[in-house]
């Protein structure tokens, strides 16, 4: 019984559950604007915009969280996951 | 030109969820991993340094009260001075973690001045609940800074300083002008708006 091979074989593991909450933080925050964009069709104007402002139709909230969560996923998390990934290999 | 209120609050909102996803991110692969590249290092001090810039506008522009003006002003100092202290902290300029303190005073005064400039007790409408629930999270959270002074690698503390932003950014969505909240629990709630 050889408790070093024990930890060896969690490290990694935890590691890989962190990438992929990470991963899934994006799609995740995207997913939570397009429920929210079903549930509450009026809030985007664009889908009525007869009549309304410049304001009423540039300011979408579920979209606005679609977007936050489709740029956290697209310009942060490759770089972030490269990284951990590195991190991991010179750890080792 | 001017938006209406709830669009600058539904903006801003925007900028807190990205922060919180970032902080979020931070705290579970770690400072470290999240730092090895500049721009994601900078990336949060730099929101929370813009937030406090773009707070100048709204100050000048939303001038419904002096206390409005004031609170709003306030805001706009506390958030650029704790962005700029953890710019300072990235960049290696200043090393102490007390410095975390700017950060805990931020909110402090944020919540504080979210407090002080809703003057109206009318629980049932939207946008006055939403400063009461605002103010008193934000002023409790500034516990989180003060925690992360005396344990700067605590992941619990980290976490609960990003789920704090993402807090502060759902109640900014659910920002409405003057819709009721709970229901027509009162005649003064008037018509429901979208």
């Amino acid at each position: 019984m050889n408790a070093e091979l024990v930890s060896e074989l969690d490290a990694p593991r935890q590691r890989t559950a962190r990438a992929r909450f990470v991963t899934a933080l994006g799609p995740l925050t995207a997913l939570a604007g397009a429920i929210w964009a079903i549930v509450q069709p009026y809030r985007i104007t664009l889908l009525h915009p007869h009549g309304q402002g410049f304001w009423w139709l540039f300011v979408e909230p579920p979209l606005l969280v679609i977007v936050v969560g489709l740029f956290f996923y697209f310009a942060i998390v490759p770089g972030l996951l490269a990284d951990m990934e590195e991190d991991r290999a010179t750890s080792r | 030109m001017q938006p209406p209120a709830e669009h600058v609050h539904w903006l801003f909102a925007t900028g807190f969820l990205l922060l919180g996803l970032c902080l979020l991110a931070e705290a579970v692969v770690g400072t470290e991993v999240w730092r090895q590249r500049a721009w994601r290092a900078y990336l949060w001090p730099g929101l929370a340094f813009g937030l406090g810039v773009f707070m100048w506008p709204v100050m000048t522009f939303f001038t419904n009260s002096t206390i409005h003006m004031i609170a709003h002003g306030a805001w706009a100092e506390v958030l650029m001075a704790a962005g700029a202290v953890e710019l300072a902290l990235v960049r290696g300029k200043i090393h102490s973690p007390w410095w975390q303190l700017a950060m805990a005073a931020a909110l402090a005064v944020s919540g504080s001045a979210l407090l002080v400039h809703e003057q109206n007790a009318w629980f049932f409408q939207r946008s006055s609940f939403l400063h009461h629930l605002l103010g008193w999270t934000v002023l409790v959270a500034a516990v989180v800074p003060l925690v992360r002074c005396v344990r700067p690698r605590s992941q619990v503390a980290a976490t609960a300083f990003a789920l704090t932003f993402i807090f502060i950014a759902v109640s900014l969505y659910c920002d409405r002008d003057v819709a009721p909240v709970f229901g027509h629990i009162s005649p003064l709630a008037g018509p429901p708006h979208r």
